[in-house]
């Protein structure tokens, strides 16, 4: 009993703390509203009046009423539900600001000349959309769902995870609409303003203290390599994130600031950051993705315990280092170029690791990928894993690079990643995660996912292919020299040489959005509860725990 | 010990962990993969001892080779320097005819004023100097400044409008806004401009343009209307248009005069490439 009544009053105090917290942000974001040095800042201000005001009416609503505890027992899906859901809506709008861009390569009057529409804005618009929202919200979403099931306990806090969703998807919202009214630090892939950064800052840290609290009260004796991967990324996208965005504000009711670094300790700084987001936001959140659901849904054990163990702590000391790839022959000193490159070479097997374990964990199961869409799609993706992480350490190679850096090869490259395996990991995740979720028996339509299958892959082919001949040729072109040593094209030349490749790209991405809206249809119909058309052609697992035959369900706690 | 290919729990072992119904393979560490790290990691200690790599407490280690970027790039200009210099060495000393008439340096300043032209002409000119909108075709006979190798050196040398103290200067007035001619003598004076190339259907209002035009354009177009190189008064009598031959352009162009800029290229490109393009821009068929 006594113990009861202590919990009932931690409980009371992390209500009232919550809704100090949000009385807080609504004084802010009122003070931001009225006093806002500019435009934009008011306006961001207003969102945040909004966004908390909406929550404290809410938790006030909900500390009043004092109803019935609601049931806290089992696992926390409603934020998972959620997280899903803001997964796919970011998912479809990213895909189609990349298309957008993709056609204003080719024909640049779709720039329309306005501000708010020019590919220097709409740019970072679609990176931040598909990495920060559509990735962060995949990798949010599935490790609250994995850290549940893989330590057998409830979520921690009550307020907490939703703060985090929220939060999140705040700040997505204000570092979109910063960019699209031009407010930016220009710093590639860390683009929002310092007031967006802290924002963003005080979110992360929930979210880390949730997961941590979640691992600390598992019922587990061991931690799944599922949970080490993604508190990797938690942990080191925190210091990235901080230490790329020191910066000092022009003043407190602004949104302009300027970095802390200058020159090329700035640019060594920004491709730590950048590079490392690639490798503890991009791949090891994602591996902890892979780590779940390929075993999950394959039904088979992981192919090695002990090779997860090494592929994991080399690849988290050597990805570190890698950075200064990006800035070769650069005015970054020739030592540090040579670091950069080397421990990107030795850090081709610490990520085929990943890879190896994931493919190999499907042995004895091959027959899987021909009558199962989405374990074709997460095997497929860790493929793709495979090719982009080789890609990257031969990239890398000083000789190779000189061909290869400022040319179309970088964006072929990076998307191979992000199509191939960050989206198709996550597409995989989402087609295992809406049934389970929403407790349905099947996907509304395993046919759907066939058809997303190879509608995308055939764009991810096109996309690729294009941009490594355009690449290469570019890369040719530019250091092409006639036989009395002067350059053979002028800079125009080889970006009129362009011109077929980026429609050839523009068309793959365009498959790549048709497949993404296939299956926000397919999850969208299972969701709602509509009757499966084809769901004798699935496996079991593609059920709902409850309602797999003989499925042994790990209680919470 | 369980067989090589063997990967099923019964036959290697788990290692006794379960979670959600995960479970893992006791495998080891596949050979392949552990000697290829193992090669990566070789590898790049030897990369290390060869080139520029750790650094120290003001310094770095420099290695064996004694490598570093920016010698090398100093290395190659110098050589790809070297490789030119013959050339561009008696290009710098000759002068414009000259060069023309030596077929050797002729091929070289036609190349070399080709690559010049792409970076630095071509955003204004035209990849093909075909011109645009106020910026001249080079490909023509209409010059505004001469077409001689020696006019079109000093064009480039010293740009139009530019700021360079030898720059190529004139302005047309602004007649319309000015106020120095009315609306109705604006309208005749373009009639009459457009008379000169045959265009005009109106011969009273460009009747009374000439009258307009001999009193306030003949001092830079001249009586014939031909123009002056001189002062880059352009030939209104060709049909070939720098803003356009319609009525409302013209009209525009006396109201508001023109003015085009072209940059000093001297002090931006070295003599020889500035000789280079000269001959470039000549050869392209309009050269006089």
């Amino acid at each position: 009993m006594a113990a009861t009544s202590q919990r009932d009053e931690w409980k009371a105090l992390g209500d009232i703390l919550a809704i100090g917290a949000a009385a807080f942000l609504v004084i802010l974001g009122l003070v931001l509203a009225v006093a806002g040095a500019d435009l934009v800042m008011k306006f961001h201000g207003c969102l945040l009046l909004g966004a908390s005001g909406l929550a404290l009416l809410y938790m006030l609503a909900q500390f009043v009423e004092s109803r019935e505890p609601a049931d806290t027992s089992g696992y926390a899906d409603g934020v998972i539900r959620a997280g899903v859901i803001a997964t796919v809506f970011w998912g479809v709008a990213g895909f189609l600001v990349g298309d957008i861009i993709a056609w204003q390569l080719a024909f640049p009057v779709l720039n329309f000349d306005l501000p708010w529409t020019n590919f220097g804005r709409l740019r970072p618009l679609h990176t931040s959309a598909v990495i920060f929202a559509f990735g962060g919200n995949a990798l949010i979403a599935t490790s609250f769902y994995v850290v549940q099931r893989t330590c057998r306990a409830r979520l921690a806090g009550k307020w907490s995870p939703w703060f985090v969703f929220w939060g999140y998807q705040l700040f997505i919202v204000l570092a979109a609409t910063g960019y699209l009214l031009g407010v930016t630090q220009s710093k590639e892939y860390a683009e929002p303003e310092w007031y967006v950064d802290l924002w963003l800052t005080a979110v992360w840290v929930v979210y880390f203290l949730v997961f941590v609290a979640t691992i600390a009260k598992r019922k587990e004796p061991h931690v799944y390599v599922a949970n080490w991967f993604y508190l990797a990324f938690i942990v080191t996208i925190a210091m990235l994130h901080i230490v790329n965005n020191l910066a000092v504000p022009v003043s407190l009711l602004g949104t302009k600031s300027y970095v802390l670094y200058s020159g090329v300790q700035d640019a060594m700084t920004q491709w730590w950051y950048g590079h490392n987001a690639v490798g503890f936001f991009l791949t090891a959140g994602f591996l902890g993705m892979m780590y779940y659901f390929v075993p999950k849904r394959a039904e088979r054990p992981i192919y090695s315990y002990r090779l997860s163990v090494v592929h994991f702590w080399s690849l988290i000391f050597i990805y570190i280092w890698a950075g200064p790839h990006h800035l070769h022959y650069t005015a970054l000193p020739d030592w540090a170029q040579t670091l950069g490159m080397t421990f990107s070479i030795i850090l081709w097997m610490p990520s085929w690791g990943g890879m190896i374990n994931g493919l190999m964990t499907l042995s004895g199961a091959w027959d899987k990928l021909r009558t199962d869409p989405v374990i074709r799609m997460l095997i497929v993706a860790v493929a793709f894993y495979g090719m982009s992480t080789f890609e990257g350490p031969l990239m890398s190679i000083k000789s190779v690079n000189s061909l290869s850096h400022y040319t179309d090869w970088t964006i072929g490259h990076v998307h191979s990643g992000a199509l191939g395996w960050v989206a198709y990991i996550s597409f995989g995740a989402l087609y295992c995660l809406v049934p389970w979720l929403w407790h349905r028996k099947a996907l509304y339509s395993q046919r759907l996912v066939e058809w997303h299958f190879w509608v995308s892959t055939l764009g991810i082919v096109l996309y690729i292919t294009s941009m490594w001949v355009s690449g290469i040729l570019q890369g040719l072109m530019w250091r092409a020299y006639d036989s009395l040593g002067f350059l053979e094209y002028s800079f125009v030349e080889t970006v009129e040489a362009m011109h077929p490749f980026y429609v050839i790209r523009a068309i793959g991405g365009l498959l790549f959005v048709i497949g993404a809206l296939l299956m926000a249809y397919n999850l969208w119909r299972t969701a709602r509860g509509d009757q499966p058309v084809d769901a004798t052609d699935q496996p079991s697992v593609a059920a709902a725990p409850e309602f797999r035959p003989g499925e042994y369900t790990a209680p919470a706690e | 010990m369980a067989k090589k290919d063997a990967n099923t729990p019964e036959e290697v072992g788990t290692t006794g962990h379960e979670w959600d119904g995960i479970e893992e393979l006791n495998k080891p560490l596949p050979k392949w993969w552990l000697y290829v790290f193992y090669a990566c990691i070789v590898w790049a200690i030897g990369y290390w001892l060869v080139y520029p790599a750790w650094p120290t407490v003001s310094s770095y280690s420099k290695g064996f080779m004694g490598y570093s970027q920016r010698g090398q790039v100093a290395k190659d200009v110098a050589a790809s320097q070297a490789d030119k210099a013959v050339f561009r060495d008696k290009i710098a000393a000759a002068d414009m005819e000259a060069i023309k008439a030596d077929p050797e340096l002729f091929n070289f300043a036609l190349a070399g004023g080709q690559a010049a032209f792409g970076d630095n002409c071509a955003p204004c000119h035209g990849r093909g100097a075909q011109g645009a909108f106020g910026y001249p075709n080079l490909r023509d006979d209409a010059w505004l400044w001469g077409g001689t190798l020696d006019a079109i050196h000093q064009t480039i040398q010293h740009g139009i409008r530019a700021e360079d103290s030898a720059t190529r200067m004139s302005m047309m007035p602004a007649f319309g806004k000015l106020g120095m001619l009315n609306r109705d003598q604006v309208a005749d004076t373009a009639e009459y401009v457009m008379s000169l190339s045959g265009n005009s259907d109106d011969a009273e209002a460009a009747a009374r343009g000439k009258e307009v035009f001999m009193t306030n354009c003949v001092a830079c177009h001249g009586p014939d209307g031909t123009g002056n190189k001189a002062l880059g008064a352009p030939n209104l009598t060709d049909e070939l248009w720098l803003y356009g031959g319609d009525k409302e352009t013209i009209v525009e162009t006396i109201t508001n005069s023109r003015g085009g800029i072209m940059p000093a290229w001297a002090g931006r490109l070295d003599p020889a490439t500035i000789k280079e393009l000269a001959i470039y821009v000549h050869s392209l068929g309009g050269g006089q």
